[in-house]
């Protein structure tokens, strides 16, 4: 029964270290999988997702309705954001990087001079169950789901929708896309307006377990910078494995030397797996296939 | 060729096809502007003396990243790593090894030495695993936060190297000045004006070494890198050796950066990695002007002035200026503000000139 346990832990550690890989690198993903963009502002669009949405929850808002509130506070930033600085700047890749830290700089600082060093957070909702000598927080579980579901949401939308056709084809090729009527420069606002929900999303579903300060956002850009460069360029194909192999190396270290211990082994691994495979799980996966 | 034209001809390097300003009126400029530069502790009180070597320090960390970045082609976000690692470095050595017959330079070689080796191993497996500019730019930043996390949480006691506690994030002190070993005493270099005459020699012989690097076989073929790395490589050149040695140096120049003013406070943090203090050397070095030393030099010494100003007068507002700056560098100049006024200048002056060929 003991040994039960000690897996069930195991499986609970692992599920939630995928679901916070999965939840910070997707938007970061989709912005640099679609548009090879690294948007490093990425942790101030989590940061206002986590805002955004612990303010609704305190003005009463039940918090799905606060976590999508935030979600959509993100992406609406993200359009701007987009429409401002990162559109005149598509012909170079490497501008983009310093352009979005620089954004990155300026919503920091600035929401700690406007809004102040912390804000009150508004506690981790649903208690906890045990299973043994430990006990888990039911939260936690809803993230690892809430993973999944994003994920599904994210693979039915670039299949299924119309959206999720045109931006595709936007991807592959822009002139023929733009030749055959399709607004590109729609296409490129609407996904790093998704992205950046995206990261919001992260934000606002993780806002109820952190304490929330201006820089939190730096807190999710190792984890989600390691899994993008892991993963690729590719969503499904890329940030999900990537998240899966990731999240078991984190949960073993971390429950075998702690939290620091995982951290350090992330970034061992990714060294590591950039000197093996420079394009990514998807870049090895894709090239196998072509 | 005999061995004086040889050493003529290495010296001719300092000006060359890839940095701004050759001929006399530059040199003579040159020298003005040192000139300036030698006789300003004879006008100004001891501490704003002080304050200029703090200027100074950082200018070599910007000159790295000028170079890997500028010439190099090769964004690295991490340029602060190696200014911590060589600053922690410095403390527990000097802490270790006391002040006395010289060691405290021992330690600085050393110190310096450490962070181009693990600028050479990291440095190894990212450009050997031939990753792009972006991938390069995430990476270098996440090992620099997560050497931030790592100091950041050493402060219990068992964090110890030899006498030297790590202190986590209230960061390490007490490590003795750098010190000159000197018949009739030793020369303590306190932030005075001894240590801005010494700091100001090391800048300019850092500055013309690396304007000979730029200019010489190596500093070519980089730049042809930057411009395209599949034609360098065609050209039967291995791309990699040429980043991975321009990463090194580049690195080892932050590191003596951290060095210095590890020395200058006698004090280093964790935070002297964080997210906020790598932003600025890009900062600097993008307002300057990145592809060139002399535009990186002047560009990053402006900012640092006014960085500190702002800093004085409203504190707050000082990152956000900050962010502002790089965000409308690149979106108005790219190639750095002070960059685009020499063009700007040398365009005038040209028109100028042709203006009055006409009139004769």
């Amino acid at each position: 029964m003991e040994f039960l346990y000690s897996i069930f832990s195991f499986l609970y550690q692992f599920g939630d270290a995928f679901a916070f890989l999965v939840l910070s690198s997707c938007g970061l993903a989709v912005i640099f999988g679609m548009m090879g963009v690294i948007n490093l502002a990425h942790g101030e669009f989590i940061l206002c997702g986590a805002y955004v949405s612990t303010s609704a929850a305190h003005m009463g808002l039940p918090l799905p309705l606060a976590i999508a509130a935030g979600s959509i506070a993100a992406g609406i930033a993200g359009m701007i954001v987009e429409l401002a600085v990162i559109r005149p700047l598509y012909a170079r890749p490497l501008d983009t990087i310093v352009a979005t830290w620089g954004i990155s700089m300026i919503v920091t600082q600035g929401t700690l001079i406007v809004l102040g060093t912390t804000m009150a957070g508004s506690g981790t909702p649903f208690g906890s169950f045990s299973v043994g000598a430990y006990s888990y927080s039911i939260y936690r579980v809803v993230l690892m789901v809430m993973a999944v579901v994003t994920l599904a949401a994210l693979w039915l939308m670039f299949t299924k929708t119309r959206f999720g056709i045109l931006a595709r084809a936007t991807i592959q090729v822009p002139h023929v896309a733009e030749a055959l009527g399709v607004n590109t420069n729609l296409i490129y606002s609407l996904t790093f307006g998704l992205g950046a929900a995206l990261a919001g999303l992260a934000g606002g579903l993780y806002a109820p377990t952190m304490t929330l300060v201006p820089t939190m956002g730096a807190s999710f850009m190792v984890e989600a910078f390691v899994t993008v460069v892991v993963g690729g360029a590719d969503i499904f194909l890329g940030t999900a494995p990537a998240a899966v192999v990731l999240g078991l190396i984190k949960a073993a270290l971390t429950s075998w030397k702690g939290q620091f211990a995982g951290q350090i082994g992330l970034l061992v691994a990714v060294i590591i797996v950039i000197r093996i495979l420079p394009r990514g799980i998807s870049g090895k996966i894709l090239k196998e296939r072509a | 060729m005999s061995r004086a034209s040889r050493f003529t001809s290495f010296l001719k390097l300092v000006e060359g096809p890839q940095t701004l300003g050759n001929g006399p009126k530059f040199w003579s400029g040159f020298a003005v502007v040192l000139l300036a530069a030698c006789s300003y502790p004879a006008f100004a009180d001891s501490y704003d003396v002080g304050n200029n070597v703090y200027f100074f320090n950082w200018l070599f960390m910007a000159l790295g990243l000028s170079l890997i970045w500028g010439y190099g082609g090769s964004l690295s976000f991490g340029q602060t790593a190696f200014f911590g690692i060589a600053g922690y470095s410095y403390g527990v050595l000097t802490i270790n090894l006391g002040d006395a017959y010289g060691l405290t330079l021992f330690s600085l070689v050393m110190a310096v030495a450490i962070s181009a080796l693990f600028a050479a191993v990291l440095g190894y497996f990212l450009f050997f695993g031939r990753i792009n500019g972006v991938f390069l730019g995430i990476v270098s930043l996440s090992v620099t936060l997560v050497l931030e996390r790592f100091m950041a949480q050493t402060a219990g006691p068992e964090w110890v190297i030899g006498k030297a506690r790590l202190n986590g994030f209230n960061g390490m002190g007490a490590m003795p000045s750098l010190t000159i070993p000197w018949p009739g005493g030793n020369i303590v270099l306190y932030p005075d004006i001894t240590l801005y005459y010494l700091t100001l020699a090391l800048l300019v012989i850092v500055y013309l070494g690396l304007r000979m690097l730029v200019n010489s076989r190596f500093g070519n073929v980089l730049v042809a890198i930057r411009e395209n790395p599949l034609r360098a490589e065609m050209l039967g050149y291995d791309v990699r050796k040429y980043q991975l040695g321009a990463f090194v140096i580049g690195s080892a120049l932050a590191g003596l950066s951290g060095v210095l003013y590890t020395s200058w406070g006698n004090y280093i943090t964790p935070a002297s990695m964080g997210m906020t203090a790598a932003s600025l050397p890009i900062v600097w070095v993008a307002v300057g002007g990145r592809s060139d030393l002399t535009t990186t030099l002047v560009g990053t010494f402006l900012v640092l002035i006014v960085f500190q100003s702002l800093t004085i007068h409203g504190s707050q507002y000082a990152l956000v200026a900050m962010g502002l700056l790089l965000v409308i560098t690149v979106l108005i100049a790219p190639k750095g503000i002070v960059t685009a006024l020499v063009e700007f200048v040398s365009k005038m002056s040209d028109r100028r000139k042709s203006k009055a060929e006409e009139v004769r």
